[in-house]
């Protein structure tokens, strides 16, 4: 069954994009912005990716070597941005950076290139961060008291043990991150969208909505495509650490770095906590003045979002969970199947899927459905990463018990599989909500007025200056957010708990 | 001298208590069951445990909040004595900087050292290249580097075959007696400490005797020590 649903799901994924590439046309005629659209991506995730990386070195270094209360609750927030909605983090550094913003005296131009990067470096340096806090905790405790016995100081210890760590781990992180910032479109479209900084993501909404020119749009689909493709392939090619924050709860013994290093440590914990906390702090504060000014469409825009959070959930767990089960039983292909939307954006898919429901219905009737659709393919590979190593475990601690009292089907799922797996499953479908609830792509380009979901509808309150309730409006997503995925997570520990 | 002076550690649930004097000069024994606190003693003389209360004190000198590589000491542990990703040559230069910036003559006395411990040659090699009993070499080979008056052995031979250990001990025995090293060895085998310890302490019950000619503890052996090798 597994199998029979990673075929569909290649299946769902390849047609849009063959639809794509037979659309796509006038490749000669691509405006010289188009190219320029190709060119600032390249570089803006480029940079952003190296940004990340460089500010996450010393943050991931100081969590690995101090001990201190409170910990826990900073590796918490670095996980925060992951399921944070975008939109509301534009927000915050538009509170915290812009002109009227508690900051604003730096003066940063937050609209164009600059902006698009700050947003991206505040999305990717917490998810650096974990991840080289990995390859950090990876560094056995058997060879720091080894270095420690003869006499390393930090110095050496850094050169001879977390360099080439660092240079083992950190081209994999950067260029995670850098696929992840290719395809950038919710913050392209709120701080970018000048011909300087316009992304190819958001050059495919542009063409798409504004000119209504589809060989366009698939033409720079085409292109999308080909860059998620060709950092996913250097992708798998690289050591990256697996889990998302798997272990993170234990530092390292060390011996060599007390006096300033300490300092330092400290410095720049309290700089990544203060620059995370600081834009959500300011959306929230002043959102709560404005709760309950708001238009009742944006209360609708919630329960709109609410619905397709809790479908995307679902469908993900029913989809994922036979494909874990496959992977642990061995069918390794089926593990690619899941990875492989990683590569695919959520505009591409979108422009694919249009052209595929164009001859047949209305496609913008269905935009609802097909954004929970779309939501629960890209949350696939992460809800897999959950599961697999649940369904591993269950597999090979219980297989022959359950195979020898002749449990299978159903009666082993209910009896055996859930009960074990309830814990990821619980995570998978709290991520999957909050990833759903927040996201602002597909619906963007489909959505008619009267369809719009929260995020959207905040866009459109931040796009006619209505910031203190875009505020307002931003503080009900993180709420909705946040609140399914502690339901979700929390629902799935108390199970494993009895 | 290494004096251990009403000396308490713990770890866990467990206490180990320690009040003996162990001389300068040759090998020293420490013997006693698996669990018996052997390798927690060692690690709190090389520096990696601090004791509840106390003192060590080597040659006199309080070793309280000296880091273990300040420490008058190099210890070879159990395993991981060798960076896996350094070669041979490198991981033994360690003992002369641990930046590794090596003039033209601490190159050479690393050289004369490799040769010493018969690894000449292989120092371009990495450790998964060597042999179980060339690693334990390379690492006798950095300790010799480091001249400190004393070293520590946390059992870092047990991996290996009889024959080979037994060569091993001889190796260690014949240098430390030739550069003028205190060996302080673990150990849970008597035929070990018989082979070559001058001294033996035996470690039962929480509480380190004081160390005795080795000939003399095994002739007459406490009565804790006769259950131990089943007599």
């Amino acid at each position: 069954m597994g199998q029979a649903v990673a075929a569909a799901l290649i299946a769902a994924l390849i047609l849009p994009l063959i639809a794509v590439a037979w659309r796509a046309e006038g490749w000669a005629a691509l405006p010289a912005r188009d190219w320029g659209a190709l060119w600032f991506t390249l570089w803006q995730a480029a940079v952003s990716a190296a940004l990340s990386v460089l500010f996450a070195v010393p943050v991931a270094r100081a969590l690995a070597r101090r001990h201190f209360v409170g910990r826990g609750v900073v590796i918490l927030l670095l996980g925060a941005p992951f399921i944070l909605p975008t939109l509301v983090a534009v927000l915050g550094l538009i509170a915290v950076f812009g002109r009227s913003g508690w900051l604003g005296a730096l003066d940063l131009p937050l609209y164009g290139p600059q902006g698009v990067i700050l947003a991206h470096v505040f999305f990717n340096m917490p998810l650096a961060v974990r991840l080289i806090l990995q390859g950090w905790l990876s560094l056995p405790g058997e060879r720091l008291r080894l270095a420690a016995s003869l006499g390393f100081t930090a110095k050496d210890t850094f050169r001879l043990l977390e360099w080439p760590m660092l240079r083992a781990i950190a081209p994999g992180v950067f260029l995670v991150i850098f696929l992840i910032c290719t395809m950038s479109f919710a913050i392209a479209l709120a701080l970018g969208g000048g011909p300087r900084s316009t992304t190819v993501e958001l050059a495919i909404y542009q063409a798409f909505r504004f000119d209504f020119d589809l060989g366009r749009a698939s033409a720079l689909a085409a292109i999308q495509l080909a860059i998620g493709a060709l950092a996913a392939l250097l992708t798998f090619r690289l050591a990256l650490p697996s889990g998302f924050g798997a272990g993170l709860d234990r530092t390292v013994r060390r011996w060599d770095s007390g006096g300033w290093l300490r300092w330092q440590d400290w410095v720049a914990i309290l700089a990544a906590c203060g620059f995370l906390l600081m834009p959500m702090a300011a959306v929230l504060a002043d959102g709560v003045l404005a709760v309950l000014s708001l238009p009742s469409s944006v209360w609708w825009a919630a329960l709109r979002s609410l619905a397709i959070a809790m479908t995307a959930a679902f469908a993900t767990a029913a989809l994922a969970l036979p494909m874990a089960l496959a992977v642990a039983r061995g069918r390794d292909w089926v593990e690619v199947a899941g990875a492989l939307t990683l590569t695919a954006s959520p505009l591409v898919l979108g422009v694919g899927l249009y052209l595929i429901l164009l001859p047949v219905a209305n496609p913008v009737a269905l935009a609802l459905p097909v954004t929970a659709g779309v939501n629960v393919m890209l949350a696939l590979p992460f809800a897999l990463r959950a599961l697999i190593p649940a369904a591993q475990d269950v597999t090979g601690d219980h297989g022959r018990l359950a195979a020898s009292l002749g449990l299978s089907g159903w009666t082993w799922l209910r009896l055996v599989g859930l009960p074990r797996m309830r814990r990821p499953l619980g995570y998978a479908m709290g991520l999957t909500a909050a990833l759903s609830a927040g996201d602002l792509g597909v619906i963007a380009l489909f959505a008619r007025p009267g369809d719009a979901t929260l995020p959207l509808a905040m866009y459109q309150l931040m796009g006619s200056y209505r910031l203190e309730e875009a505020k307002a409006a931003a503080l009900i997503l993180v709420v909705l957010a946040l609140g399914l995925f502690w339901v979700f997570e929390r629902g799935g520990r108390h199970a494993d708990a009895r | 001298m290494l004096t251990l002076d009403d000396l308490r550690i713990s770890l866990g649930d467990f206490t180990l208590r320690a009040d003996a004097t162990i001389a300068s000069g040759g090998v020293t024994a420490l013997i006693g069951a698996s669990g018996s606190g052997k390798s927690t003693l060692l690690a709190a003389i090389a520096g990696f445990l601090a004791p509840v209360s106390g003192r060590i004190l080597i040659d006199e000198r309080d070793m309280a909040g000296i880091a273990p590589g300040e420490r008058p000491l190099s210890i070879l542990f159990q395993d991981q004595n060798l960076f896996p990703h350094l070669s041979i040559a490198r991981n033994v230069g360690l003992g002369l900087r641990p930046d590794l910036r090596l003039n033209e003559t601490q190159v050479e006395r690393r050289d004369e050292v490799l040769r010493q411990v018969g690894l000449a040659g292989l120092g371009d090699r990495l450790p998964r290249d060597l042999s179980g009993g060339q690693q334990s070499r390379a690492a006798l080979a950095r300790a010799l580097l480091r001249a400190r008056p004393w070293l520590l052995l946390d059992e870092p031979f047990s991996a290996l075959g009889p024959a080979l250990r037994s060569e091993m001990l001889d190796l260690v025995e014949r240098t430390a007696r030739d550069e003028g090293l205190s060996v302080l060895m673990v150990t849970h085998d008597p035929e070990d400490a018989k082979r070559i310890a001058d001294r033996t302490a035996f470690i039962a019950e929480g509480k380190l005797q004081e160390p005795r000619p080795t000939a003399d503890l095994f002739s007459d052996p406490p009565n804790a020590l006769r259950e131990y090798l089943g007599e």
